[in-house]
């Protein structure tokens, strides 16, 4: 599945080191030749839209790190200082705070997108699973984040998440203590978070590139869910899908910057502009937005272990979803049943995160127990079930066929990209 | 057209929700127009220094503002000289000198607010038990920020319209009655004046303080501060000047970020207009 021709360069200096450690030939099959299907949609970009956050909150949080001190009688002063007396701080941090929000919506446009055209099917099945890997650590990596400042919700979201550990049978309290690294939310805790907080979005990279790999054993899966049949297929990485990109990207800044430059505290609480005070805790411990659906996952249940054990399960289940969904089928549009059902799952998170945000009672509690009982029905009865019963449409023959509208005019088009510089 | 109309309903949603975040159990504070408010609003520098006054002849006698050195008020206008006098009107505790022995001194622009209190045991003791907060971020701090701070500035009893009264004994009424028929009852308290919301004694009612108890007494009223400028001196306009100057010290920034924000998204538009050209040529021989 690489490039049609090898890499080639007149310059001998390249040649020579490139004969030594392939990095050129490794870039230009990755980024430059990569042969991707000439038919992916804008739903595509959030992929690149996802590493860009990445590398955006790595720049800023490196920054950050400079002037931050995780000590809990320094740390809230040390946030204020960075914005009002470090030159560019406050960009600086309102850049990291909001990145992390849009991080989170690239990621999980990412993979809905997935779920829509079928994605994590053979032969991708290790590609969507490196991917939820990568999920799971940026929620780590997110809730780490968001008690480095010392506020109120960091303090008080702290001590609330670590205690779902309390709910393990037998060892849950020794865990939590050992989380702690004390008896309370405290400053062992507040210097291991920072600790780790800087470690994991390495491991993510990590993660990113096995991920980048994956995908590029197979090629990207596209709109149509069926697999290339030829050259005629595929286009260039370079310079189609690196224009798309790039467009993208200043679709996305654009959005960003109105929330950056204007609002740069709508996705934040109020209470975390209040220093953490073990001894007052807020009416309502709200997580950020993006933990609002897992949230409300573990408060639609009265039991404190089955919460807690759902709300892991919710992430879980992603890990088996390639052999839960039966299906030959990838891409919903040629699935006319299941395709509805996306849908209701999406209206089902979307109805979890609003719930989650709720004081778990009444209307609320009664939404948030149905999406949840929806969102496990989804995935381990709907998805195995529709595989079998479903009668999807006739696939087309090719990628280009449908795109051109016959297939007749594709050997122009087709030969042309690979002579464009 | 059906993916269109899951999106709509989507995005409802999130709005909804969103909105339903700001609900506080009491009635929310009404908006006002501030010189800061929309994409090109900034701060109005004379309010500011209004709002100062306010806070120093008033507020600072109980609250700390750790946060604001008073070089800082070089950004409400005030010149190095004006600084100056302003910070050596204050004393501050500094040393250890030579012998050991800690002394005060005249505070110098680099100095920060000094606080009221030595300590939070000593703000309670003064302030029947309750510590006066901090209120460097409090604009920032609390929904709805300003507004909110201008509203519970004149929230109090006597200050506020009738009403936002008659609107706060409905709600708390019907929040007796829900609560006696989730119980079976049919009796239930009407609350038909500030007397029946039974507030402790300690606490002032105020029309918009999450659970109308305030333990801080009415701090403002018509003629509190002469300002210097010759603004009226209504209860109205030092609710408003000093809830402006919170917004300052929770925001100092404010005004850079705009003025930045509104060149970043011009850039952007042309930027994002330029890659789409681009992109629309480069795959116009595919098509």
């Amino acid at each position: 599945m690489s490039s049609g021709q090898p890499f080639q360069t007149n310059n001998a200096i390249i040649k020579w080191i490139d004969h030594r450690l392939p990095i050129f030939s490794l870039t230009n099959d990755t980024l430059v030749d990569y042969p991707a299907p000439r038919n992916l949609n804008y739903w595509w970009n959030f992929g690149s839209l996802a590493g860009l956050a990445l590398v955006v909150m790595i720049v800023t949080g490196i920054v950050l790190a400079m002037q931050y001190t995780p000590h809990v009688d320094y740390a809230f002063d040390s946030v204020e200082r960075i914005m009002r007396d470090v030159n560019g701080g406050w960009l600086i941090r309102y850049i990291h705070m909001n990145m992390a929000s849009f991080f989170f919506i690239a990621v999980i446009i990412h993979i809905f997108r997935g779920l829509y055209y079928g994605s994590y099917k053979a032969p991708r099945e290790i590609l969507w699973i490196l991917g939820v890997v990568i999920f799971l650590l940026m929620m780590a990596t997110a809730f780490m984040g968001y008690v480095l400042p010392w506020g109120q919700m960091s303090f008080w979201g702290a001590t609330v998440i670590t205690n779902l550990f309390s709910a393990i049978p037998l060892v849950g309290e020794s865990i939590v203590t050992w989380l702690w690294g004390g008896f309370s939310v405290n400053n062992p805790t507040l210097n291991r978070f920072f600790a780790l907080h800087y470690l994991l979005p390495f491991v993510i990279v990590g993660v990113v590139i096995l991920h980048i790999w994956a995908l590029h054993r197979f090629g990207s899966n596209n709109p149509l869910g069926i697999d290339a049949k030829g050259p005629q297929d595929k286009i260039p990485f370079h310079p189609y899908y690196t224009v798309k990109d790039a467009f993208g990207v200043g679709v996305f800044l654009l959005i960003f910057s109105v929330f950056l430059f204007f609002a740069p505290n709508f996705l934040g609480h109020p209470d975390n502009y209040i220093p953490a005070n073990p001894l007052s805790t807020p009416a309502h411990i709200v997580p950020e937005w993006y933990f609002l659906p897992f949230y409300a996952i573990l408060r639609s249940v009265p039991d404190k272990l089955l919460g807690v054990v759902l709300m892991f399960a919710s992430i879980g289940i992603l890990f088996i979803l390639p052999w839960l969904d039966r299906s030959p089928v990838r891409s919903c549009k040629f699935r006319p049943v299941y395709k509805w059902f996306f849908w209701v799952l999406l209206i089902a998170c979307v109805a979890l995160g609003w719930a989650g945000q709720e004081a778990p009672e009444g209307a609320p509690l009664y939404i948030s127990r149905v999406a949840t009982a929806y969102y496990f029905f989804h995935f381990l009865v709907l998805l195995p079930l529709l595989g079998v019963i479903e009668r999807p449409k006739p696939l087309p023959a090719s990628i280009a066929e449908p795109v051109l509208g016959g297939g007749e005019v594709w050997s122009n088009a087709a030969a042309k990209p690979m002579e464009k510089a | 057209m059906m993916k269109k109309l899951v999106f709509a309903a989507a995005a409802a949603a999130v709005a909804m929700s969103l909105g339903a975040a700001q609900a506080a159990e009491g009635i929310q504070a009404p908006k006002s127009t501030w010189s800061f408010s929309g994409i090109f609003g900034t701060f109005d520098q004379a309010q500011l220094q209004r709002g100062y006054q306010v806070y120093k002849e008033v507020c600072a006698g109980c609250h700390a503002m750790d946060l604001i050195a008073f070089r800082n008020l070089a950004e409400l206008g005030y010149n190095e000289d004006e600084v100056k006098a302003i910070a050596a009107e204050y004393d501050v505790t500094d040393g250890p000198d030579d012998e050991g022995e800690m002394f005060d001194r005249p505070a110098r622009p680099s100095d920060y607010f000094p606080n009221p209190f030595p300590n939070a045991k000593a703000a309670a003791a003064s302030n029947g038990g309750s510590v006066p907060p901090d209120l460097s971020l409090m604009a920032k701090a609390r929904a709805a920020g300003p507004d909110y701070l201008k509203a519970m500035l004149m929230g109090y009893e006597e200050d506020v319209p009738e009403s936002v009264l008659q609107q706060i004994f409905e709600i708390e009424t019907e929040k007796n009655r829900k609560r006696a028929e989730e119980i079976g009852l049919t009796d239930y308290n009407r609350v038909e004046s500030v007397e029946d919301l039974g507030l402790p004694d300690t606490s002032s009612f105020n029309a918009y303080f999450p659970g109308y108890g305030i333990a801080m007494a009415a701090p403002l009223g018509d003629e509190a501060v002469e300002y210097a400028d010759g603004t009226p001196a209504t209860l109205e306009n030092h609710a408003a000047d000093v809830a402006a100057f919170l917004m300052w010290t929770a925001e100092p920034a404010l005004d850079d970020r705009k003025q930045m924000g509104i060149k970043v998204i011009i850039f952007l538009l042309i930027f994002s207009g330029v890659l789409y050209a681009a992109k629309r040529k480069c795959w116009a021989d595919l098509h």
